[in-house]
């Protein structure tokens, strides 16, 4: 348990961070009307947080070495125990399915409209977790995908008349043109690079977007992009947002089924495989940047679709919703959730979007929480809130 | 390959010299405004280069929140500037006691990250290192939004114009002269501690070889708390002076300065110091001549694009060695 000798170290940890957060906490300055405010109970509130979050951390810090040493192969999160067990899934599932069938009619269409959000962000998660989870390629510009996807929507249809649903396929195949079109040169990098160059391509489709009138109207944006029809009957404005709902739902199942098929397959392997050991990989022959190629690709298509969603949702975009923030968003979920997970990731995004959504109050500090939580879960459980479980195959003893 | 590459440079050099060329000889003092703004645009990214420069040479990671530290630093400077300010005191005072602080502080940010953010995953994988470097620049400028201002606040400049330079001020101003001085006197401070000290040696071993360094009795981690110092502490000094020179700040300037502070590491070779310092002037130098002839709004356009050229086609930057990758 906690000793005395703890105590005093987190005590002073406490002084530390009373004294290093007092410039920004405590005083405030108005450099325009010259007024200075002072606010002591900020200190004393560091303080306290200090203390007890340095117990906390030295706490979870000692069990996490102890449990390194006494290390159980078949630490399986109880989701997936549960989920294993046939006379629990069966009903869990139906309820979920239900539920999720239900939802749009029980709850008023504001509710409706934030789960189609939070359902956008599951695709985008999903999607990203290809890129970063099973191929370990830390994709910082994942909403340039999103935004060539949303634009290739908005423009289709108010040059051409483009349908919905006839632009899904033409975006998918847009973000994976662009995906392999940018993953050729820079897969060939480092890691770390790759996360560089990433994030300055989000913000170069960005700027160029905000810059190139004639394309998208600049910072304008595009409005007016009809919502989804059915067989050319256009639903109201209430139907529709249900109708969008059903959709987003249908691409989030057949997500989910493509990954699930993806991560059993061959390229699956591969992409896990290279991310733990890239050499060993070569050595075994297989093709490294192509199959780096084809995790970006089909990350960026998934991207694409989830933009082409988002488009027809708001019906007016502009490049504010394409800021690196979005990818950060998107790659929060993703860590947080559990990387290479699926299920975590659709809890993680369920959670992260839907959370911030409903306590309204405290909304501002949603990415100061973020930034808290990807630190806290990488120093802790680097392996995410729901972790992935990988084919085990046991010996089992031959009963006599 | 190579022989490609280098007669690609060439030619790449050869158009925009020629191009240039013409330009210069048309308004040569437009290109000589264009310059110096470009001197110090260099000092200021030398400035933050540095910190990734040397965090990467001994960790190997890319310490996303050094802009972040920067931010503090031009931040804490302008919070003591103005307490003191309106405690009438005297302002030779007050610069010095701004410079001080900014540069205590950040460095006790610096030092506080990596024992948080870093520390704890010195033996993970390198990508959970990463994400927990991106998560801890995300805190760090909501942090200071929450606790100061969203909004961008007004700077006013520490640095008085200088009676002495008055002649020369229509060709730089006193800021620029200081900036431009300053980095060359850190620099030159920061030679001298990596080459002729203890300390210095000490961190060149912890760059060559860790496990090597510890056996000969180095503490590496303190060397590599030094070493989040050091690149905080020259962080911080660019802070004061970019605020000092545009005249306002707001939580956000570091996320901007440390990408392309980190894209000049890149270019000059990332590890390297000298490496830093040239890709650094290399990179302001170019993006004052492009926007000040080409297109001012697509100014981050053109500082990703050269990252995007360097590491395809010399990924190891202008000072940098090759490396092969080992078993």
């Amino acid at each position: 348990m906690v000793t005395i000798r703890e105590i005093k170290q987190s005590f002073f940890i406490g002084l530390w961070f009373m004294v290093l957060t007092f410039p920004i906490m405590v005083i405030r300055v108005d450099t325009i009307k010259h007024i200075v405010i002072f606010r002591w109970s900020n200190l004393m509130w560091v303080g306290i947080l200090g203390f007890f979050a340095s117990l906390v951390w030295n706490y979870f810090l000692r069990r996490k070495e102890e449990k390194k040493k006494t290390d159980t192969a078949d630490d399986i999160p109880i989701v997936h125990r549960l989920l294993q067990n046939q006379k629990f899934k069966t009903p869990f599932l139906m309820a979920l399915a239900l539920f999720f069938i239900a939802y749009p009619f029980i709850f008023p269409m504001y509710h409706t409209s934030i789960m189609i959000s939070a359902l956008v962000y599951v695709m985008l998660g999903l999607g990203l977790n290809i890129v970063v989870g099973l191929a370990g390629l830390l994709d910082l510009g994942y909403v340039a995908f999103y935004a060539v996807g949303a634009y290739t929507y908005a423009l289709l249809n108010l040059h051409f008349g483009i349908s919905f649903w006839l632009a899904l396929p033409i975006s998918a195949l847009l973000g994976t043109m662009f995906g392999t079109i940018l993953g050729y040169p820079v897969l060939r990098l480092k890691g770390d690079y790759l996360a560089i160059v990433t994030l300055g391509f989000g913000e170069i489709i960005r700027i160029i977007l905000e810059n190139w009138d004639e394309l998208g109207n600049g910072p304008r944006g595009i409005g007016n992009i009809p919502a989804p029809s059915f067989f050319g009957h256009q639903f109201g404005q209430h139907d529709s947002v249900i109708y969008i709902y059903f959709i987003v739902i249908f691409l989030v199942l057949l997500t989910i089924f493509f990954v699930n098929r993806l991560e059993n397959s061959r390229i699956g392997r591969a992409w896990i495989a290279l991310r733990d050991d890239e050499i060993a990989c070569q050595a075994m022959g297989i093709d490294k940047v192509k199959t780096k190629l084809t995790a970006f690709a089909l990350g960026a298509t998934w991207a694409a679709l989830g933009g082409v969603v988002f488009a027809a949702k708001t019906s007016f975009i502009n490049p504010m919703s394409f800021t690196i923030w979005e990818s950060i968003t998107i790659l929060c979920v993703v860590v947080i959730g559990g990387m290479g997970s699926a299920i975590g990731v659709i809890a993680g995004a369920l959670v992260l979007i839907l959370l911030p959504e409903y306590l309204r109050a405290v909304s501002e500090y949603r990415m100061l929480v973020f930034g808290a939580l990807q630190v806290i879960v990488m120093v802790f459980k680097p392996e995410g809130l729901i972790k992935s479980v990988r084919k085990i195959y046991k010996f089992k003893k031959v009963e006599e | 390959m190579r022989l490609f590459n280098i007669i690609l440079g060439v030619a790449v050099v050869g158009i925009l010299g020629f191009l240039g060329i013409k330009e210069v000889i048309a308004d040569p003092s437009y290109f000589f405004e264009l310059f110096l703004g470009g001197l110090t645009r260099g000092s200021i990214y030398a400035l933050i280069a540095l910190g990734y420069t040397m965090v990467y040479g001994i960790i190997e990671l890319i310490n996303f929140a050094h802009g972040e530290i920067y931010m503090i630093g031009a931040m804490t400077a302008l919070i003591v500037a103005s307490v003191l300010g309106l405690w009438g005191w005297n302002s030779a005072v007050i610069v010095i006691l701004a410079f001080v602080f900014a540069i205590v502080y950040s460095c006790a940010y610096g030092f506080t990250v990596e024992k948080i953010a870093y520390k704890p995953l010195r033996t993970a994988p390198r990508l959970s290192a990463l994400i927990s470097a991106i998560g801890m620049s995300l805190f760090l400028q909501n942090y200071v939004m929450l606790a100061q201002s969203p909004e961008y606040m007004p700077f006013e400049s520490l640095i008085p114009d200088f009676e002495f330079w008055e002649p020369f001020a229509h060709i730089i101003t006193s800021v620029e002269m200081t900036i431009i001085v300053t980095t060359v006197i850190v620099m030159i401070l920061l030679g001298i501690l990596i080459k002729f000290t203890r300390i210095g040696k000490a961190m060149r071993a912890t760059a060559q070889d860790q496990v090597m360094a510890s056996l000969l009795g180095i503490n590496v981690n303190r060397i590599i708390s030094t070493t989040f110092v050091v690149g905080s502490a020259t962080a911080a000094i660019g802070g004061v002076l970019i605020a000092c020179h545009v005249g306002q700040i707001n939580f956000y300037i570091g996320f901007l300065a440390g990408l392309k502070a980190f894209i000049a590491a890149v270019l000059g070779g990332i590890g390297s110091i000298p490496g830093a310092v040239l890709g650094s002037m290399v990179l302001g130098i170019s993006e004052s001549l492009f926007t000040g002839y080409f297109w001012s709004e697509y100014e981050d356009v053109f500082a990703f694009t050269i990252l995007v050229i360097i590491l395809i086609f010399r990924p190891s930057g202008i000072l940098g060695r090759d490396e092969t990758t080992k078993v």
